[in-house]
């Protein structure tokens, strides 16, 4: 197969690239420049994107001997990944950039454009695996539990994941970096990257104030509805979250105290005791299914945040709208978070967040 | 594995066997050119001689030639050089005139004297094949003469090929006594060059056939540009460093040897580069060519393939062996549309759709037919992948 490996410059998509090349496809390296101004953040940074990481895939590539190329997809990611970002979080909800970036840029706009290339599939480091089962291809959790990425990738059809490779899937964290160093691949003990690509100092809040500035509200006890405090903008608030709300004394029962709810329209975020954020039902939209799709009622695990545990819930399924009554309640689920739907390791399908409450 | 085809001359060309001999000879042989032994004189010898040669091609005095680490030292020398020179006599002479169609070499120097430096940058125009408007510069130096450093304009431009009336530009800076520094990286070895035309004049060893890492900036006499490097003074204290010999020798061997077969060379080039042009328009839909159809550089043919990205064909083509270029600067490794073809009145999509070939000594027929025969395909291919499905049709 002509494979297109996308490159980061990290380890994983390096030995992911790698082990294509071992399988006997004719593979070329891509770097995608996401940043706008890659220059900007080439110090310090955390993330994916900046000049150093190009030139670290540009050495993975030299040492496999494949060719090597960036593409620059930094405007549909400015408009697809980041806009989007920005607006969910003004609307008080918590978006999955990476999800999203799966979605519309690696799977989408290199695919397609690859697809129109020539070439067959697009080759990532990403924990997970793709297996031909009966029904077709399913995407299912890596064999690394840590590393585990099918949440994110909960987003892709049949038909993605039919030109999708995951090399990786099968194979603990660990072993990659042992693999990367007998490989001779520099990258073998970078860091990992964590965070959010296009926030290169990992303070999202104070990256949203740049971006959407001053929004200050109440902050309001939701169990006695006395006002409790003042913040600059609601948008950097999540459920679920207790650190940094920044109220200067505790609750009188000396309770801890979460954010509760967070309400954009009316800049109010409202906080409470922790058993205000048990809820046992979650409705989503826009289903998407990595197979064929849930038609009846069906008993299944979810998952609602990156790294969280799977539970057991019944699924209901009305056109784009999927529901989770969940077996039992869980805490502090935000809005715009994904929904990812599992039958024990294969992903069924995914929704995005709308609501989250208690029967 | 597939043949190479390499179009890419005006990145670099490969050395000629003239130069690999003078430099090999060269760099087997001890000795600094500023040493005043035996070994001295020999390298000092050397160094003369090919200053000798080169003036003599560029109808200068070897005084005139002040050797550089390449064409873009020779740039930066000649335009902050100047600049600073001009300033010293007078701290009213802060403008700048300059094309926008200039390399890098010429545009971010001017740009950082701008920034930092206390210049008064003005650009002039170029219209839509990529030649400077000299009416506008008649203009720019009859009104503000006493305000004006330095011009600078390119002899003939890397991207698009256009010849600059580098001789009418000339007459133009003497009438009002403004030195003029011309980039002619691109322009010797491909046009007879008469450096005399100019007051500084920039150019590259590896474009001609010689090494990478040597060039020249030739100087009228008289002309003392502020020396950007400072120590032994070799090269009459208007730039320093041990001078390169086997480059030297080297850059020396390629002038001459491309002046000796320039018009044989060129009018082969020449019909190869129009052979490619036809028949590319000819056999594939929505090809435009840019520049100057006929005041052109022999071997570069810059074209826009309509509905393409210039990396996309860029990776097509490297597959099936064929190495050519965007023809513009990357930024962070990002391509970024041409500042040439904007400046003429490209809009950024058609500037991103664009290739530069550019063939030289060895190029062949074989070439040329291997990019016709392979160049559809990938044309169709890139059309496709430039238009993806908008991420707003997937749900």
């Amino acid at each position: 197969m002509r494979v297109v490996a996308a490159l980061s410059g990290g380890v994983d998509s390096a030995v992911a690239a790698a082990r294509a090349v071992d399988a006997g496809h004719d593979v070329v390296g891509v770097h995608l420049a996401l940043s706008r101004s890659p220059a900007a953040n080439r110090v310090g940074s955390r993330g994916c994107c900046t000049i150093e990481d190009s030139h670290d895939a540009r050495r993975v590539a030299d040492v496999l001997g494949i060719p090597f190329y960036i593409w620059d997809l930094s405007e549909l990611f400015e408009s697809e990944v980041i806009d989007d970002f920005v607006s969910e979080y003004a609307l008080g909800r918590t978006p999955n950039p990476c999800l999203r970036c799966n979605e519309k840029i690696k799977f989408t706009a290199v695919l397609d454009r690859a697809v129109a290339m020539g070439f067959d599939a697009v080759c990532t480091g990403h924990y997970a695996r793709i297996v031909d089962g009966p029904n077709g291809r399913e995407l299912h959790r890596a064999v690394d539990p840590d590393k585990d990425q099918s949440y994110v990738l909960a987003v892709l059809n049949e038909e993605q994941l039919s030109r999708a490779m995951f090399p990786l899937g099968d194979t603990y964290k660990a072993d990659i970096r042992t693999e990367a160093a007998n490989r001779g691949l520099l990258v073998a003990d970078k860091p990992d990257s964590h965070d959010i690509c296009f926030v290169p100092d990992g303070n999202t809040a104070g990256w949203l104030h740049n971006r959407l500035g001053d929004a200050p509200g109440d902050i309001i006890d939701a169990t006695t509805g006395e006002l409790v405090g003042q913040h600059e903008g609601a948008y950097a608030f999540t459920v679920g979250q207790r650190r940094g709300v920044g109220l200067g004394r505790p609750a009188a029962d000396g309770a801890r105290r979460y954010v509760v709810e967070v309400d954009t329209a009316t800049s109010t975020v409202m906080i409470g005791p922790p058993t205000l954020l048990h809820i046992d039902h979650i409705s989503g939209e826009r289903a998407r299914w990595c197979g064929p799709a849930l038609t009846e009622p069906t008993q299944a695990l979810v998952q609602v945040r990156a790294h969280g545990e799977a539970v057991p819930a019944r699924i209901e399924v009305d056109g784009d709208v999927v529901t989770a009554l969940l077996d039992d309640s869980l805490r502090g689920v935000a809005a715009g978070q994904a929904l990812v739907i599992y039958d024990d390791t294969r992903v069924i399908g995914s929704s995005t967040i709308n609501r989250a409450t208690r029967r | 594995m597939v043949q190479t085809v390499y179009l890419d001359y005006a990145a670099t060309a490969p050395m000629r066997p003239e130069a690999l001999a003078a430099m090999t000879t060269e760099l087997a042989t001890v000795g600094n050119a500023n040493s005043l032994h035996a070994s001295g004189r020999r390298a000092r010898r050397v160094v003369e001689e090919s200053r000798e040669a080169i003036a003599a091609v560029l109808n200068v005095q070897p005084r005139d030639v002040v050797f550089t680490s390449g064409g873009t030292e020779a740039d930066n020398l000649g335009v902050k050089g100047i600049y600073a020179m001009r300033r010293l006599k007078d701290p009213n002479r802060r403008r700048i005139l300059t094309s926008p169609i200039e390399h890098h070499a010429v545009l971010d120097p001017i740009e950082s004297l701008g920034e930092s430096g206390g210049a008064d940058v003005r650009y002039l125009f170029a219209d839509n094949v990529g030649r400077v408007d000299l009416d506008w510069l008649k203009v720019e130096l009859e009104r503000d003469s006493e305000l004006i450093a330095l011009v600078c304009v390119m002899w003939a431009n890397n991207e698009v090929g256009t010849i600059q009336r580098v001789a009418e530009i000339s007459e133009l800076c003497k009438q009002f006594s403004i030195p003029f520094h011309c980039d002619a990286v691109q322009a010797v070895g491909q046009l007879p060059v008469d450096a005399s035309l100019v007051d500084s004049l920039a150019l590259s060893g590896h474009k001609v056939g010689g090494p990478i890492g040597v060039g020249a900036l030739v100087l009228r006499p008289g002309l003392n540009p502020v020396p950007l490097l400072h120590g032994g003074g070799q090269e009459r204290d208007v730039r320093s460093g041990t001078l390169d010999t086997p480059a030297i020798a080297g850059l020396a061997a390629a002038i001459v040897a491309a002046n000796g077969d320039m018009a044989e060379r060129t009018t082969r080039v020449r019909s190869l580069r129009d052979d490619l042009v036809e028949r590319v328009t000819g056999t594939i839909e929505n090809v435009t060519r840019n520049g100057d159809p006929d005041d052109t550089l022999p071997g570069v043919a810059n074209l826009s393939f309509d509905g393409c990205e210039g990396d996309a064909l860029l990776l097509l083509l490297d597959a099936a062996g064929i190495e050519c270029s965007r023809g513009s600067a990357c930024t962070a490794g990002v391509p970024q549309p041409s500042h040439v073809l904007l400046a003429m009145g490209l809009d950024p999509q058609t500037a991103r759709s664009s290739l530069r070939f550019s063939l030289g000594m060895d190029s062949t027929q074989a070439d040329v037919d291997r990019v016709v025969e392979v160049l559809p395909d990938i044309v169709s291919r890139a059309r496709r992948a430039g238009t993806p499905r908008s991420p707003k049709d997937i749900k």
